[in-house]
Formats: structure tokens, C-alpha cells, sequence
């Protein structure tokens, strides 16, 4: 100790030291350095050390599934804040909401953030499915990814359904006693699955205990296992998709560059600017809180969670065997699917496949537009199955025949689109999926703006108050 | 098919061992989905929703009547020929409570506009069956309701 043993250069600090290990060799300055930190950071190897300048636009991508990872960075650190302020118990729950929205420091504003984050991630998931749909992005190799996508997607609405009742008011008591009610249609298990996921017969304090469980240990867990698993996957199956290169230009080399600084400065700047934005918007607008819950009294009109406001309409129209469970389980089947039919892979990286398919998508978008506003007031005011057909099962009259009534024409679009236009398998999953997704749109903003007190159609801005 | 002389199955020592460890992995997998699922059951508490309520004396109830009990989640209806039936306020449709609306002599669900009638039949639709029941015990001139059993009527007709 006592000793010093002189040296030629003087000890490095242990700030320096620390430094370091943290930083090898600083800040590289060269292509050759800045690719070798990316091959060996953790967090930089979900990016190749080069990427290609095209995949740089960002008008291909829109940055969907980078703002999707961003959001869910954020619904993490202030969702760890907000657990230690709250008590999953009724009516403990409701009290600790306004306890943190008056006299918790900055306690409204990590609630708003986790709140608009939490429904931004939802519409951000699902424009980056459409963004990788339209590209035909999940072609081979890459239907693994697009599957474990679609299982976030699910697991993505799980987090935020469960996440919905922990207020405990009653927007989110009635919400989740609507959406759970869905669960128990399911044929022969549905009453014993309902009973499990509310922990009784009817929402209540086992739900409130099971639910916060479920959203701050089970699913998050399973998002983020799957989530850098998706992020890895991408790196494996070769990065971003491209259109494919004209015959003439294959033997020229695509230019590329390293990620370092090109690729990471961009998703810096991307992160920096979407923080911001929810930033503001959190701090202008409230994340909704009404009074506490009470199982008595359903609010008119009581409705789901927004994101299932599509489906509660469907409701409105079909025998819940076929509105609840049949429609959406072949849709979600459908999806999962997809990339096991849709396989041409001459199309990948071109929005819409092609010209046709641009004029396909449009007139799938437009006839969902018109036929689906019509439907609804046809059945709302015009179509009464259960009148005409008074001997028949409600299954039938409610169920099988406005189902064919609407998937009859539809089968008959799809094939004139074959005979007529000679649009291949893609351009048809293109038409028939543009059709229903914007079908399923119409329904949603219809559930959410144009049903008042009783489910009546009303006008958005002549809403009658109850 | 060519002539192949078909390998004859030896069960090496090896073989043996990785069947049971598998077969063990495989156990000790579903005990734990078993546990999981089993600690998300139903947790119900003595006296409450789902034990056996009083609702009142007997001459509380007027004929003609429908009588919201809220700490048994149900309507005692008790019919013109002085009949008592008991009927869960949970709306078959997607579980909203049901208020009665005295002027229209109907239950009318507000979430989906399903209407039963006095003795909960499906007047209009979506519900797909008529409100559940409970049983009712008349015992000392007192009206019980048994909130652990119901009763479903599953008749999807529509009652006209």
C-alpha cells in the first residue's frame, strides 16, 4: 500500500476505467469501428452493421414497428410508476385513480401517458399489420414473423382489455362486463371460461385481482419475450423488404451504408419527436375517469372498450354465437393464415401488388364505404328475421341468413373480380381484405359516434342525453 | 417401394430414458398450467351474491309487482295470481343490469335494447333466451331467493 512503484504513464482513473468498460474505445470514427460497435452491442445487434440506403425511406415503413416498440418502452417505465401507487381492490382501486390524478406529484400525467400510449399502441400495432399486408411483407421467409406479429397484435388487446378495469369507474366495470359476456358464447366451454377469467359469475373483486395479475405480470412478460423474438426475426430474414430489381440492374451492387450513424440517428430522431408529441397530447387531454363502479346501475348506452366497438355493433346485428365468435375467430384464422396462400413473391415490396391491385384495394374500400351504412340501416329499420321467421331458431334467422345475405354477394364480387379483370389470388385477398377491414371500420366508428342511449341510431351532433 | 428390410425397433437404454424424461417434462408442464389455472377460480366468500338471500315478508310484495333486490342482483316479480318468481338482473344478452321500466310494464336492457317481459321472455331481441331464474323458498311468511343456483330457460324462441 505504502509503496508507489513509479510508472511511465499515469493510473487511469476509476472514472476512466469505468468508462472504458462501458465504451471500449469511445465514439468510433470510422465506418469499420461504427460497425463493429453494432456486431457488439445487445441492443444495437437487432440491426445488421449495414443496412441498404432504400431501406432508408421512411415513406416505406412509416416507422410503424419502431413507434410500436417506442410505445411500449414507455407503457413499461410508466407503468412500473403507477403500480406502486395502486391497490387492485375494490373500492381501494377507484380511490387510488383519484388520489393520483389530485395528490400524486405528476401522478395525471403518467396515468395519461400510459392511457394515450396504451390506445396509440393499438392503432399503431394495426397500421403496421396493414403497412406489412399491403407490401405482401409477410411472404416467405417471413410468415413466422408475421404469425408471432399477429399473437402481439392479440396480446397487445389483452393488455389493454385487462388494463381497462383497474380504474374501477364505471366506463371500465361495464366495458369489461360487455366484453367478458362476449367470452361466454363460446361454445361448450364458454360459461366455465367466462367464470375462470372473471373469477364468478359476474365482474367483481376476484376480476379486478385476476386482471391486474394478468396485466402486470402474465402478458407483459409474453409481449416482451415474443417482442425482441419479432425483433431478431426481422434481422434473420434479411432485413426490410424490397421491391424486387429489374433484370437490367441485378448485377449492380445496392448501395449501402452503416448503421452507424445513418440508420440509428433516424430512429433517434423518430423516437425523440413521437415522446414529444405524446408528451403534449398527454398533458392537454385527460385520460377519461367516471364514477366509481357500480354493478347496479348500467350506464345507457353501457359500451366496450373502443377497439371492440366494431365487434359490439356486429352484435347488435347477429346471434351472438355468430357476432362474437364465429365472424371474429374466422377473421383472426384468416389473418393467421394469410401468408401460407399469399405467396407470389414477384409482388413483395410493392404497395397494392400492382396497378390493378391499387384499383382493387380502392373499390374494395369504396364498396365497404356505401354497402355497409346501407346494411346497417336495412337491418336496423327494415329487416326483422326473428318477425318473419317466428318458428325458426334464432341461430338461423339471426345468424345463418344475414350471414349468407352478405356473404353471397360478396362471393359473387370476388369471382367476377376473377373472370372479369383476371386478378390473381393476391389482388383478390387484397379486394376481399380491403372490403372487410374497412367494412369492420365503418362498424366501429358507427358503435362508437353513432349509437346513443338504448343503442338507437342517432346523429353524433344531435345526441339525445339520457 | 423398393425391398428395404425394415429396421428392427430397439428400445436402447438411451431411448428409454429420453421418453421418460420428455414424459416427465411433459407432467410437470401441465401441473403447472393445472396450478395456474386453478388460482384464477372462482374465490366466493360466505354471504354474499351466491348464498341464499332474504328478499322479504311475503306481504311486501303486491300482486303485479316487480321488486329490485340489489344485494341479491335480482327482481322479485310476483304475478297476478299472487305467484313469486325470481329473476336475475343480468341481461342474457352481454351481462348489462336490466332495469324494469314501470311505464312500458317491460324490462329494456340499455346496452343492447334486448325488452323481456314481466316474467323475463324475450320480447325483442338480441338476448338469446330469457333472463335466468333463481328458486324461490317461501318459509315463515318470508320470500328466500337461492342466488347459488341458476336457473337458465333455454328456449332461444322469440316469445310472442
Amino acid at each position: 500500500m505504502t509503496e508507489q512503484t513509479p510508472q511511465p504513464d499515469p493510473e487511469p482513473s476509476v472514472l476512466d476505467r469505468m468508462r472504458e468498460r462501458l465504451v471500449p474505445d469511445g465514439m468510433p470514427s470510422d465506418d469499420r469501428g461504427r460497425m463493429r460497435m453494432v456486431m457488439d452491442s445487445l441492443i444495437l445487434h437487432i440491426h445488421p452493421a449495414k443496412v441498404e440506403v432504400s431501406t432508408l425511406k421512411w415513406t416505406y415503413t412509416w416507422g410503424l414497428g419502431g413507434l410500436a416498440g417506442l410505445l411500449m418502452m414507455i407503457l413499461g417505465v410508466t407503468g412500473i410508476i403507477l403500480i406502486n401507487n395502486y391497490t387492485p381492490s375494490a373500492p381501494q382501486a377507484y380511490l387510488d385513480i383519484l388520489e393520483l390524478n389530485s395528490n400524486v406529484w405528476f401522478g395525471e400525467l403518467i396515468r395519461n401517458l400510459h392511457h394515450w400510449s396504451a390506445n396509440l399502441l393499438i392503432v399503431v400495432s394495426v397500421l403496421h399489420l396493414i403497412r406489412v399486408f399491403v407490401t405482401g411483407a409477410y411472404r416467405p421467409p417471413r410468415e413466422l414473423n408475421w404469425l408471432i406479429g399477429v399473437a402481439m397484435l392479440l396480446l397487445v388487446i389483452g393488455a389493454n382489455f385487462t388494463g381497462y378495469l383497474l380504474p374501477w369507474d364505471q366506463l371500465a366495470y361495464w366495458a369489461i362486463t360487455v366484453g367478458t359476456s362476449i367470452i361466454s358464447y363460446i361454445p361448450l366451454i364458454g360459461n366455465w371460461l367466462s367464470r375462470l377469467i372473471l373469477g364468478g359469475p359476474e365482474v367483481g373483486a376476484n376480476t379486478l385481482l385476476n386482471f391486474y395479475s394478468m396485466h402486470i405480470s402474465f402478458i407483459p412478460l409474453l409481449i416482451f419475450g415474443l417482442m425482441s423474438y419479432h425483433f431478431w426475426r426481422v434481422r434473420k430474414d434479411g432485413g426490410l423488404t424490397l421491391p424486387k430489381k429489374a433484370e437490367s440492374t441485378l448485377d449492380v451492387k445496392p448501395e449501402r451504408v452503416t448503421t452507424i450513424p445513418h440508420l440509428v440517428r433516424r430512429e433517434f430522431v423518430f423516437a425523440i419527436v413521437w415522446i414529444a408529441i405524446i408528451l403534449v397530447f398527454a398533458m392537454l387531454v385527460p385520460a377519461p375517469l367516471e364514477g366509481i363502479a357500480n354493478p347496479d346501475m348500467s350506464p345507457n348506452p353501457a359500451k366496450a372498450p373502443w377497439y371492440f366497438m366494431g365487434l359490439q355493433e356486429l352484435l347488435l346485428h347477429f346471434h351472438p354465437l355468430f357476432g362474437a365468435i364465429i365472424l371474429p375467430g374466422f377473421a383472426i384464422l384468416a389473418i393467421f393464415l394469410l401468408p401460407f396462400f399469399d405467396i407470389n413473391l414477384a409482388s413483395v415490396g410493392v404497395y397494392f401488388r400492382s396497378q390493378r391491385g391499387r384499383s382493387l384495394t380502392l373499390l374494395g374500400i369504396g364498396l365497404a364505404l356505401i354497402a355497409t351504412p346501407i346494411w346497417i340501416l336495412l337491418d336496423e329499420y327494415v329487416l326483422n328475421w326473428n318477425a318473419w321467421l317466428p318458428t325458426w331458431d334464432m341461430l338461423i334467422s339471426n345468424g345463418l341468413i344475414p350471414l349468407a345475405v352478405i356473404l353471397l354477394p360478396l362471393i359473387f364480387l370476388d369471382e367476377w373480380m376473377h373472370k372479369t379483370f383476371q386478378a390473381d389470388t393476391e389482388e383478390r385477398v387484397l379486394f376481399i381484405a380491403a372490403f372487410l377491414f374497412i367494412a369492420f371500420i365503418v362498424l366501429t366508428v358507427i358503435g362508437i359516434f353513432f349509437r346513443g342511449p338504448g343503442m338507437s341510431l342517432n346523429w353524433p351532433w344531435a345526441m339525445p342525453v339520457h | 417401394m423398393s425391398e428395404t428390410t425394415f429396421p428392427e425397433k430397439n428400445l436402447s437404454r438411451r431411448d428409454v430414458l429420453k421418453i421418460a424424461w420428455a414424459f416427465l417434462g411433459g407432467v410437470a408442464l401441465l401441473e403447472t398450467a393445472g396450478v395456474f389455472i386453478s388460482y384464477l377460480q372462482p374465490r366466493l366468500a360466505e354471504g354474499e351474491f351466491g348464498s341464499i338471500i332474504t328478499a322479504g315478508l311475503v306481504d311486501e310484495f303486491p300482486p303485479n309487482s316487480v321488486t329490485h333486490i340489489t344485494n341479491g342482483r335480482l327482481y322479485i316479480v310476483r304475478l297476478g295470481d299472487g305467484g313469486f318468481v325470481s329473476i336475475y338482473h343480468r341481461c342474457t344478452h352481454l351481462g348489462c343490469t336490466v332495469p324494469w321500466d314501470q311505464t312500458a310494464q317491460k324490462f329494456i336492457c340499455p346496452c343492447h335494447n334486448s325488452q323481456f317481459d314481466q316474467q323475463g321472455l324475450v320480447e325483442n331481441p338480441p338476448a338469446p333466451r330469457p333472463l335466468d331464474m333463481f328458486p324461490v323458498i317461501i318459509e315463515n311468511g318470508e320470500v328466500k331467493v337461492d342466488t347459488g343456483t341458476i336457473l337458465q330457460r333455454n328456449h332461444t324462441k322469440l316469445h310472442r
